[in-house]
């Protein structure tokens, strides 16, 4: 009989979000703003993560996702005043319509046609972003005040701008997120993503549609990466163009390899370490983009597999 | 007449690559139940021809009939559905996943097709069945590309049992395997064909003389002869074309 | 300015976009038709020759034409160079392989784009034109360097395509290009080729760079924008047809041009970013080129 290791998977997940949540009295207030803001990102790289880890598909263009979300609930908020839940939900609409779209069009290119092409659109997004500068203020951006970001449930109030609230929503987002990662990764449709990457052509000969099974993917990391600048809108209240530049969909690239591509911990160890690791530098140096240039190349180079593709490969074969 | 309509029929199927037809006006059919082996000299368009039967290239002209129903427009993978499995003729699995996992692709594929909700316990049943009847149960765990050459060609068959097919096309299965190897293969096979229709190509005449219910004989692109495999042993066509002068079977 | 002149002054100005677009986008089509390798970094090499354009033309003091010359000949040198380095200490190592050589070529934009920061600073500096011709036409005067620029790019697209069809060297980059085995059995150093070719792209890229700084400014951010627009001219124009790449870059370096004039750049940009993409999408090959094997 084969061992199974649903125990110690779902543990090793509880235990990491226990941790997040210890964190909140751990952590002196600067770094509590810090981990809030890198939780939601590395929500993002596990949208990114998903396509470009688990079913092989480099785009180059998820920031178009990302800022989906973000425009999506900030624009809901800032224009016609939708309350926080509301905005949320529009911004991951936004997100999961866009990668519908942009799936169902890209998706009929592969490898390098496929980069460029998601590349493009992306640019067409951020570009809208800038053409339409008397909505949106390009990359000076709008500002979320206080009272668009007070989620009033009942009798109760959330003030996402509070320090301990936003921290707690942005553990409970990355939870969410964190789970429904490992599920996809242990489930049917995981394997069926790994088998993909590995062999398109087989697959196509067992009987998948992979086309669909790819799109299904781009669709789910759209929502989870609109989820993630959804959430960025409503806890720090800007909104700008500069998230849906190429910039943005590079760096969920280096932080899902620098943790390890199609493993469930590796973006979120990416994202801490990337922004940690720029966050101490720029105390030296203003130097950040040689950090990432220098990190991404050493990275490809020696490292291919990241820090939790390694230790998969080395010790630990459960690891989802 | 045979009262059953058979289960594959080509009708005037054609492939052409730039000027070259490779399959030429093929008019083939396949009676359910029946181990057929296709034979030929390299080029003779073998490997071509099941491609077209299984969707992985489009033919140029002509019609294709499974069961009955015209599939010449569906892609792969509608075909696989309907019960058609391909084996590859270059050994393909998925080396960096594990035996279990390569299987349970083929298992999990069946299982959603039933509908209704799929168990883990319904796939590793599936998954032990398929590796059963291959004999590699106890390199369920293995990482499949780290297997013996014999050995990932089984398991690429077990991929193609556990869709529980069929028609099951095995192209050149026994290439590069021992003669132990081969005899396994040959009692697989006929195993198999007590649920599945097989088509099989194949060059080790020993194998096929073994297998085949009937031979189809391709040279150029179109079936040359047809019949049992006494009669394309006595066929002085078959020899000149394709057996030569060291007719030794 | 009526709607005559006004046009005929945006073709203009297209052209000189097409002029220098061209080059660039010869440069990464080489690279990809070759070596298959998508260099991102391709407009940071473009970014790089502008600014030490810059650099040498404030080396010498007395008549501009001599600073430019200077540039015009060192500066694709060192980008070269620079290419020459990046590909032996980082795409070889990686055998080539396309998704990892992706990332890597993103890392080496960053480096390039902050060495230029540090070293270079965020001003955008200008270099003085060789010469400042106006020519008088009968509704505007026009720049002649402008003039000068298309005609450079023009006659260093000849001699490309001479050296790619004609010679010894193109041949060998051609065979290469072909069938990369089958290359290697026939003696030819392809890993030598593939170190060249990478390094000529660059300095294609650097070549146009020295061409545009005396139009617009050499800044550290300037590698971007004409990084997509190669990437459009290279998949309208099919990879690996010259033709193609010509036809396409005035396509869209003329249309750019218009569009920019009547309407706003960015629509222009985000008009033809989406037709490209499309283009991409539904004809793989490109608009001129034939399909890959």
């Amino acid at each position: 009989m084969r061992t199974d290791t649903t125990g110690r998977v779902v543990a090793l997940h509880l235990a990491v979000i226990a941790v997040l949540v210890a964190l909140l009295w751990i952590l002196p207030d600067y770094h509590r703003g810090v981990m809030a803001r890198v939780l939601v990102l590395s929500v993002f790289a596990m949208g990114y993560n998903l396509t470009f880890g688990y079913a092989g598909l480099l785009s180059l263009g998820h920031a178009m996702f990302f800022a989906a979300g973000l425009y999506g609930a900030g624009l809901a908020a800032y224009y016609p005043g939708w309350s926080v839940l509301p905005s949320f939900a529009f911004g991951i609409a936004c997100g999961g319509v866009l990668a519908l779209v942009v799936g169902f069009l890209a998706l009929r290119t592969t490898g390098v046609a496929f980069m460029i092409v998601t590349m493009m659109f992306s640019q067409v997004f951020y570009l809208t972003t800038l053409y339409y500068t008397t909505w949106t203020r390009g990359e000076e951006g709008l500002v979320l005040g206080t009272d668009l970001r007070t989620v009033s449930l009942g009798a109760a109030t959330l003030e996402l701008w509070e320090p301990t609230t936003r921290y707690l929503v942005a553990v409970g987002l990355f939870s969410v997120v964190f789970l429904a990662t490992m599920a996809i990764a242990r489930a049917p449709f995981g394997r069926i993503l790994i088998a993909i990457r590995e062999n398109e052509e087989r697959m196509r000969m067992l009987g998948y549609d992979v086309h669909r099974a790819k799109l299904k993917a781009m669709v789910l990391s759209g929502l989870f990466c609109a989820a993630a600048g959804a959430a960025y809108a409503l806890l720090f209240g800007y909104v700008g163009s500069s998230f849906a530049s190429i910039q943005y969909s590079i760096l969920p690239l280096l932080w899902v390899l620098l943790g390890g591509a199609a493993t469930t911990l590796g973006p979120l160890f990416g994202t801490v370490f990337m922004f940690y690791v720029v966050d101490v530098t720029s105390g030296y140096t203003s130097a950040w983009l040689l950090v990432v240039g220098v990190a991404l190349i050493l990275l490809v180079l020696f490292f291919p597999k990241g820090v939790f593709g390694t230790i998969r490969e080395r010790w630990l074969k459960w690891l989802p | 007449m045979a009262a059953v309509s058979p289960l594959l029929v080509t009708r005037d199927l054609t492939r052409r690559f730039g000027g070259l037809t490779a399959v030429d006006h093929v008019d083939f059919e396949l009676p359910a139940g029946e181990i057929r082996a296709i034979i030929g000299p390299n080029g003779a368009g073998k490997t071509t021809f099941v491609s077209l039967v299984c969707g992985r290239i489009q033919p140029s002209s002509g019609q294709i009939l499974f069961d009955g129903a015209d599939i010449t427009g569906l892609p792969a993978h509608e075909r696989v559905k309907r019960g058609i499995a391909y084996t590859f003729q270059i050994t393909s699995i998925f080396p960096n996943l594990t035996v279990f996992d390569n299987v349970a692709l083929s298992v999990q594929r069946r299982l959603i097709d039933k509908g209704g909700r799929m168990t883990a316990r319904d796939l590793e049943a599936g998954v032990a069945e398929a590796l059963a009847r291959v004999h590699l149960t106890d390199r369920v765990d293995m990482t499949a590309g780290k297997l013996a050459y014999g050995h990932q060609r089984l398991l690429e068959v077990a991929m193609g049992l556990a869709l529980k097919p069929r028609l099951l096309i095995l192209d050149e299965p026994t290439q590069g395997l021992s003669d132990a190897e081969i005899d396994s293969f040959i009692a697989l096979v006929r195993e198999i064909a007590r649920e599945a229709t097989v088509l099989l190509i194949e060059h080790n005449m020993p194998v096929v003389m073994a297998l085949a219910d009937r031979i189809t004989v391709m040279s150029n692109g179109a079936p040359l002869a047809e019949g049992t495999p006494a009669e394309i042993r006595a066929n002085a066509e078959v020899q000149q074309a394709y057996l030569g002068s060291t007719a030794d079977v | 300015m009526s709607f005559g002149p006004h046009l005929l002054l945006a073709t203009l100005e297209g052209l000189v976009t097409s002029a220098v677009l061209a080059l660039m986008a010869l440069g990464l089509s080489l690279v990809f038709g070759v070596m298959r390798v998508v260099n991102v970094a391709h407009g940071e090499f473009f970014m790089l020759g502008a600014v030490l354009a810059w650099f040498f033309s404030t080396l010498v003091t007395g008549h501009p034409a001599i600073g430019f010359l200077l540039a015009l000949v060192l500066s694709p040198l060192v980008v070269g160079a620079v290419a020459l380095v990046s590909e032996r200490l980082v795409l070889r190592r990686l055998n080539y392989d396309p998704e990892a050589t992706i990332v890597a070529t993103i890392g080496l934009l960053y480096i390039i784009q902050q060495l230029a920061l540090t070293f270079y600073g965020p001003e955008a500096r200008p270099v003085q034109a060789p010469f400042s011709i106006r020519i008088a036409l009968p509704w505007f005067g026009y720049s002649g360097y402008k003039l000068f620029v298309i005609a450079a790019s023009a006659a260093m697209m000849l001699a490309t395509w001479f050296v790619l069809t004609r010679t010894r060297a193109g041949l060998v980059m051609r065979a290469t290009q072909y069938d990369r085995e089958t290359a290697q059995n026939f003696g030819i150093p392809v890993d030598r080729v593939y170190a060249g070719v990478f390094a000529l792209g660059a300095m294609l890229a650097a070549v146009a760079a020295v061409l545009v700084v005396p139009i617009s400014q050499a800044h550290y951010l300037m590698g971007l924008d004409p990084l997509l627009l190669s990437f459009i001219v290279v998949i309208i124009g099919g990879l690996g047809s010259l033709r193609g790449t010509v036809l396409a870059a005035v396509l869209i370096g003329v249309s750019d041009g218009v569009i920019s004039v009547f309407f706003s750049p960015t629509l222009a940009k985000m008009i033809a970013t989406l037709v490209v993409a499309m283009v991409l999408v539904f004809r793989p090959q490109g608009l001129f080129g034939t399909a890959p094997r």
